[in-house]
């Protein structure tokens, strides 16, 4: 990876300027090209967030009533609100019961698929293939799954003499649920990740440690884990960045219920603002959530400079 | 910054080699292999299973979908009734026009700004280039979803809520494909397009004749990868529009959920439904999508 990055680098491609015509022709074309990304990245993309960072200074509503800067009022509510902290724990306990299975049962999917087994590409379809489905599509198809009296999972679950289980009416599992799904939803992603990592070790290690005596498990753990450290902080990352932002499939399979035990930060800032007509206050949410996304990623950057500094 | 540094890191290493696609390592039948072949065929059925008893639901007639106990195999045989009356008397197939323009309008509108700057970034020397590079790769970590209340309010002012536009140009800027076109223009031999220059090409012809042409794997790539997150996108579209005219599918089959109520088996052919024009690109694109997620890291959020 290091040697990529270096790679990367020293090939600039850029034309050496031959005097001032030239640096001004350069200065010219470039900056007609980057002219219509620019305007659309400054229109829809940074003046939002200048615009949202005034909006959560004061008391706006839907409406467009209550614009004037109340300063850091709404940021003081948001940290004595209940509901807001209550929603930012969910997110978090959304975050680190689905991180911990996505990233170790698509490990588990990758290897046993890397075995060389014939029909690589059925694996592939058959795991890959949910990622690709709009929210919408996933949160049909199980909301139907854990229908307590007519989906296919209690009906399953039967057979083994299971009580039926109202998944995702009752407190206790409704989060359990939107993990199982977001699971079966989004595996397919990292497990694609760790397949190309995998294939690419070197062979030759492989062959040195079974002339050494090593065994299967030996190799699992002396060489595959070690090598496939860079992508599992790779995929941890995306993952817990990726899992912060839930809010798609919880909206749509229990809006946030039973009680708002599975209600997370992006729907409290969505029903703040939208149902609840508070968009200033929504906007300082926001910016609270925001703040927290750079602390992780700034978290993110250092381990990665550590890591190709090392 | 640092999430698109470390996602694109593999790019360069793993695209030669096209990995995922190529299968090295020999099959042995051992005692391990052979639980391994069970452990993951039974995980393949599960990962299948909810495709097919949703198939197997929409196939049914609304007595046999709700039938206690469960039925897998319907009673009184299958059936397209819930499909015809879904197409019949819903909006599916406003919402599938709806979902395809603007998705394909983000599509071109994404990979044309996209690749033009990218393509600046990578081969022109201009003021500015620095720190606009920086700010570009820098706003990758803006979550979408922080944006919604001041876009929306931009929206009202522009008079654009319930509009195709609303929808779509909030949804073209994309600095992590910026960041990719430009990685692939830096590996495009500089020699050709050096040559056009001195038989006198401007900037924009080499860029559409000699780089463009060129490209057509990475921007095939990245255009798959915009267009599934267009079409699969649900927050903005539900935030933009009201009118169940303007709906997006995903937008759109939100509504049918709660509009249908208990009419299960019409509820899962609108999924179906949903969920056919994807599976029919994913069965196309194959290799590119695989290879677009193994090699770059993107894809969906």
């Amino acid at each position: 990876m290091t040697t990529a990055l270096a790679n990367q680098t020293a090939a600039p491609g850029t034309t050496p300027g031959r005097g001032p015509s030239r640096k001004a022709q350069n200065n010219l074309s470039g900056w007609a090209f980057v002219a219509p990304f620019t305007a659309f990245f400054a229109v829809f993309l940074v003046w939002p967030i200048i615009y949202g960072f005034y909006m959560s200074l004061t008391g706006s509503s839907l409406s467009g009533s209550g614009q004037e800067v109340i300063g850091f009022a709404n940021y003081a509510e948001a940290f004595g609100d209940p509901d807001m902290w209550h929603s930012f724990g969910n997110t978090v306990l959304f975050t680190v019961l689905s991180t911990i299975p996505l990233v170790v049962v698509s490990l588990i999917l990758a290897l046993l698929v890397n075995t060389g087994l014939p029909g690589q590409w059925l694996w592939r379809l058959s795991f890959f293939l949910p990622f690709l489905l709009a929210s919408t599509v996933v949160s049909l198809f199980w909301t139907w799954m854990y229908n307590p009296q007519l989906g296919m999972i209690n009906d399953v679950l039967a057979n083994f003499g299971v009580e039926p289980i109202s998944w995702l009416q009752d407190e206790k599992y409704a989060m359990v649920s939107v993990v199982i799904t977001t699971v079966w939803w989004t595996v397919g992603f990292n497990f694609l990740l760790y397949l190309a990592a995998l294939q690419n070790i070197p062979e030759q290690q492989y062959e040195a440690a079974s002339l050494d005596g090593a065994g299967g498990w030996r190799q699992l753990i002396s060489i595959t884990i070690p090598q496939l450290g860079p992508t599992t902080v790779l995929i941890l990352i995306l993952q817990i960045l990726a899992s912060l932002k839930v809010f798609d499939q919880i909206y749509q399979m229990t809006q946030g219920g039973p009680s708002g035990v599975t209600r997370p930060i992006v729907e409290y800032i969505y029903e703040t603002g939208f149902t609840g007509f508070r968009l200033g206050y929504a906007a300082a949410i926001s910016y609270i959530f925001f703040a927290i996304i750079v602390v992780i990623s700034l978290i993110q950057a250092w381990v990665n400079s550590r890591r190709s500094a090392a | 910054m640092s999430t698109a540094t470390a996602t694109a890191e593999g790019t360069a290493a793993e695209e030669a080699a096209s990995p995922v696609l190529s299968r090295r390592r020999p099959f042995k039948v051992r005692p391990l292999s052979i639980l391994a072949i069970a452990i993951l065929v039974i995980l393949a059925i599960c990962w299948l299973l909810p495709f097919v008893w949703s198939v197997l639901t929409s196939l049914k007639s609304e007595t046999d979908a709700a039938a206690t106990p469960v039925t897998w195999w319907p009673a009184n045989g299958f059936t397209f009734d819930a499909y015809a009356k879904v197409i019949q008397d819903g909006n599916i197939p406003r919402w599938v026009w709806n979902s395809l323009l603007t998705s394909v309008a983000i599509t071109v509108i994404t990979v044309a700004i996209a690749s033009l700057a990218g393509y600046a970034f990578s081969r022109i020397d201009f003021a500015g280039r620095r720190w606009l590079f920086a700010a570009i790769i820098g706003s990758i970590i803006i979550p979408p979803q922080i944006l919604i209340v001041p876009l929306f309010r931009q929206m009202l002012a522009f008079n654009m809520v319930d509009t195709y536009w609303g929808i779509i140009l909030p949804q073209v800027i994309a600095p992590v494909m910026v960041f990719i076109l430009k990685k692939f223009f830096d590996q495009v031999p500089i020699e050709l397009e050096e040559a056009a220059r001195v038989d006198g090409a401007n900037r924009l012809r080499v860029f559409l004749q000699i780089v463009l042409p060129l490209s057509r794997p990475i921007l095939a790539a990245v255009s798959i990868f915009v267009f599934i997150g267009a079409w699969n996108n649900f927050l903005w579209p539900f935030v933009v529009t009201n009118n169940a005219n303007l709906m997006t599918l995903p937008v759109g089959l939100q509504t049918v959920k709660s509009a249908y109520g208990i009419q299960y088996a019409q509820n899962m052919a609108s999924a179906i439904l949903a969920a056919l024009p994807l599976i029919v690109v994913f069965l196309f694109f194959q290799k590119q999508i695989i290879k677009g997620v193994a090699t770059t890291g993107f894809g969906g959020t």
